[in-house]
């Protein structure tokens, strides 16, 4: 596996040059996981993305690097330390570096000479992919370059990529794998195709990084597939129009980062009150407050599970990687209409922005589900029922009139302050959690099935368990192993209570300070760990760290 | 009359109350229009104006204090054959809602939109509403409102609204012709509706209001946009109710390509044929 790092300031393109390298890196056959680092700004400040890249399939990033592309001299002085012996630094001549293994060329010279001074960047691209071996056919640079150039500039950048290839001597030998018929997608992005697949018809936000390329790429769609995107006055407009729309029955989703979270939670409890289904994603980024706003953590676990005044069902799934960003969101538009909650899918900076190859999805994989049809007669939305759930009518769709309310109310819909109906309601809706625990999804193991040294963790940590755990069981010696949580509120428990007691350390690994899931696990179940590898700077663990950390410290 | 009852349900109102009249002005409007009950959604946030969905026999959502602007709208958004009458008091719609007043201004969506104005807080027992007279003496502003009272019609005329009108709860006659136009008026519809509380409102009653409202008449051009300005900044001694400003221009769903040939999203499913193009896009 390979590992190359593009940096340069803001506004030197670095975003692009990474997107044209990873596709272009994946066309030939490698699977590839890239993880983008970008700061807070428009201009200036220091922006690098990471391509990892191989005949397997990378699940995370890794900080020891085989090649970087130096943008600017900063590129050189804040990476230089990770690069390998035998490593590369691929920089313009113009870069003052005396460095041993710098590979100068005359990038801005060649591009001004083919026309465009702004051409350089792949310049570069052409001169990475053959200093690692990797064929690039002309046929392909076209395909590539036309998804992300406009066309009138197609050409000279494949020039300049032809004229970089051309200009270095092959340093790394080349192995493919199966990957150029995959997919290359963002976790926003299958976040977002996920939506699409369950039918998601309404989707109105307020941007905040880093959920705002959910509303993109849907609002890209939105002509072609008949569906309104709605970019609201505020978060809480946000949700409380997709109620609106969720109650007269359309799919509807909202999504946000913690801020924006922040103020839907009102409108959440609503959602549980009132019994109307919605899809909400929090896309977490570090906090408190407006935090780092472009950087990663999973911060937000004890927020989601509680937000809102009094008690609500509800469900939290943490999505874990591409693909099951993808399933779980079909899933989650399944049980939010299924048991009429509010559903939470909480991702992070880290998945949002990442890409990866994964095999292409199914769309049919996932059966969307279908309401049943209530009883003939007198109809009451809020009937009482054996299993808490009310048939479900829309407003306008029959001779039924349908209500929707935020006090406590009768099984009409009708403000109700006696003790008894108050209790029969709340038992009705609380008690349609003990059903949805029968569905529960329990976590992914990794590794080793009965370890000595169980790793807990949660979401997006999945790439770098999984890592972390191959990497430890390569050693020999003790067997780790590692639990994954994607649904994640109500917590499932057989398989933590199988593996718990029989593992010597239960160690949890989770992007945060205070060990939210261990905390979590404690109180439902009373199983404590032992330690914990936590990072809370805004950047993710990898599975290298997580290894070397655990063997730190003595597990 | 049309052939539809619209019953109304008991109410948790002071005997006296302004919007005991809005209720059933509100009634009489929806089977004179001979409206189908399963066909009308009332919406509203919370207060006691915001109460009317619980009152009427129609489709119904009492949605949060200041939300039920942003709900209604998206159900419009999501079943446009549905007819979508928005209730909120002046703190409701203007205060805790306010923000989302002024961008629904924006949107044109074809709903209408009855304020119940009674310059106060009704359901929390009196505090001054963003319509509050200067100088205005309540339970919090212990020595009179300091602040400048806000005019709903002229942020309404000046935020794009296509028909913006004033009634009073004390002429029903006058109401339900209001509450007519903009039930009917394609686009978004807002009638600020003059309304004593008997409770908490002592200074702007029903003589109060009864003495100073005058009828707009045929002298008044409602098409000059400017003109409705300089109405709507008419407070005081004299107020006028009818339609200050009314011009139709696109709605929202006119020119969205989503719901322009009046598509429902309402139980509709995506084309996975699509999905698998947008996969393919990928590789
Ligand atoms: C988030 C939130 N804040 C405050 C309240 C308390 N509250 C309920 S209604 C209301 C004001 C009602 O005034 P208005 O909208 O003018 O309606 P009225 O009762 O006068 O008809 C307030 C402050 C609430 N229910 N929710």
């Amino acid at each position: 596996m390979y590992n190359l790092l593009i940096g340069g300031a803001a506004g030197q393109g670095v975003d692009t040059t990474a997107a044209i390298l990873e596709r272009l890196i994946k066309q030939s056959g490698c699977g590839v996981f890239t993880m983008r680092d970008l700061m807070s700004r428009i201009r200036g400040g220091h922006n690098f993305s990471r391509i990892r890249f191989g005949a397997g399939a990378p699940r995370c990033h890794s900080e020891s690097l085989d090649g970087i592309i130096a943008l600017n001299e900063e590129t050189i002085a804040i990476h230089r330390e990770n690069l390998r012996p035998g490593g590369f630094i691929l920089c313009d001549s113009a870069i003052k570096t005396d460095d041993e293994f710098a590979i100068k060329l005359d990038m801005a010279a060649i591009a001004q000479e083919l026309g465009n001074a702004r051409v350089a960047g792949s310049v570069a691209v052409g001169a990475a992919l053959k200093l690692f071996g990797i064929p690039m056919s002309t046929e392909e640079a076209y395909s590539i370059f036309r998804k992300s150039v406009k066309e009138e500039h197609v050409d000279i950048n494949v020039k300049a990529a032809q004229a970089g290839y051309n200009a270095v001597p092959q340093k790394f030998e080349h192995t493919a794998g199966e990957a150029s018929d995959q997919m290359l997608v963002s976790g926003n992005q299958t976040l977002a195709m996920g939506a699409l697949t369950a039918g998601v018809q309404f989707y109105s936000a307020y941007p905040m990084s880093p959920s705002t390329s959910i509303m993109e790429y849907l609002a890209a769609k939105s002509g072609e597939a008949g569906i309104v995107v709605e970019q609201a006055e505020d978060e809480i407009a946000g949700i409380n129009m997709a109620l609106g729309a969720s109650y007269a029955g359309a799919r509807a989703m909202t999504g946000t980062s913690g801020g924006g979270f922040s103020l839907k939670v009102e409108a959440l409890g609503f959602a549980g009150m009132a019994e109307l289904p919605l899809v909400v994603a929090n896309v977490q980024r570090p906090g408190p407050s407006t935090g780092l706003p472009t950087r990663t953590e999973q911060s937000d676990l004890k927020f989601v599970i509680s937000a809102s005044q009094g008690e609500i069902p509800r469900m939290v799934i943490a999505l874990r990687h591409h693909e099951d960003a993808f399933y779980q969101t079909v899933r989650a538009f399944n049980m939010a209409e299924k048991y009429q909650i509010p559903v939470i899918l909480l991702s992070d900076q880290y998945l949002a922005d990442s890409t990866a190859t994964i095999p292409v999805l199914d769309p049919r994989r996932i059966a969307l589900y279908q309401p049943e049809e209530g009883p003939a007669g007198d109809y009451a939305r809020y009937r009482f029922t054996e299993n808490g759930i009310s048939p479900r009518k829309l407003p306008g769709m029959s001779k039924d009139l349908v209500a929707a309310d935020s006090d406590e109310h009768d099984e009409y819909g009708h403000i109700a302050e006696g003790s008894e109906m108050r209790t029969r309601m709340m038992n009705k809706r609380m008690g349609k959690m003990a059903l949805l625990e029968e569905e529960l999804l329990e976590p992914e193991v990794l590794g080793d099935s009965a370890p000595e040294v169980l790793l807990l963790g949660w979401g997006s940590m999945y790439g770098p368990l999984e890592e972390a755990v191959e990497l430890l069981n390569q050693k020999g010696g003790k067997r780790y192993g590692a639990l994954v949580f994607g649904d994640i509120w109500p917590l499932p428990q057989k398989l933590l209570k199988k593996m718990a007691p029989s593992a010597k350390h239960l160690i949890h690994v989770e992007q945060n300070y205070t060990g939210q899931l261990a905390a979590l696990i404690s109180e439902v179940t009373g199983i404590k760990t032992d330690a914990g590898i936590l990072r809370y700077d805004g950047r993710q663990l990898s599975g290298e760290e997580i290894a070397d950390r655990i063997a730190k410290e003595g597990f | 009359m049309g052939q539809y009852e619209f019953n109304t349900y008991e109410t948790a109102w002071c005997p006296g109350c302004g919007n005991l009249g809005i209720l059933s002005s509100l009634k009489n409007t929806l089977e004179e229009l001979d409206l189908n009950p399963q066909d009308v959604l009332v919406v509203g946030g919370i207060g006691q104006a915001a109460k009317m969905p619980q009152y009427i026999r129609t489709n119904s959502f009492c949605g949060l204090h200041g939300r039920g602007e942003s709900a209604a709208v998206a159900a419009k958004i999501a079943n446009q054959k549905l007819t979508v009458i928005l209730h909120t008091g002046d703190g409701d719609g203007y205060g805790e809602g306010g923000n989302h007043f002024i961008h629904n201004l924006r949107r044109n969506i074809d709903i209408a939109h009855f304020i119940h104005n009674n310059q106060v807080y009704g359901l929390t027992k009196g505090q001054a509403s963003p319509t509050a007279d200067e100088g205005a003496v309540t339970g919090v502003q212990v020595d009179g409102s300091i602040n400048i009272p806000f005019n709903p019609l002229l942020m309404a005329i000046a935020g794009g609204a296509g028909f913006v009108a004033r009634s009073f709860s004390g002429r029903p006659q006058h109401l339900e012709e209001m509450m007519k136009r903009a039930i009917l008026f394609k686009g978004y519809a807002m009638v600020d509706i003059l309304q004593p509380c008997v409770s908490f409102n002592k200074v702007n009653t029903f003589s109060w209001y009864n003495k100073r409202v005058y009828e707009l008449d045929d002298s008044h051009d409602a098409g000059n946009r400017l003109l409705a300005m300089e109405r709507a900044m008419e407070f005081g001694e004299r107020i006028p109710i009818g339609v200050l400003y009314e011009k139709e221009q696109p709605t929202y769903h006119e020119k969205h390509r989503s719901l322009r040939e009046g598509q429902i999203l309402a139980m509709r499913r995506n084309d996975l044929a699509l999905v698998d193009k947008y996969m393919q896009e990928m590789i």
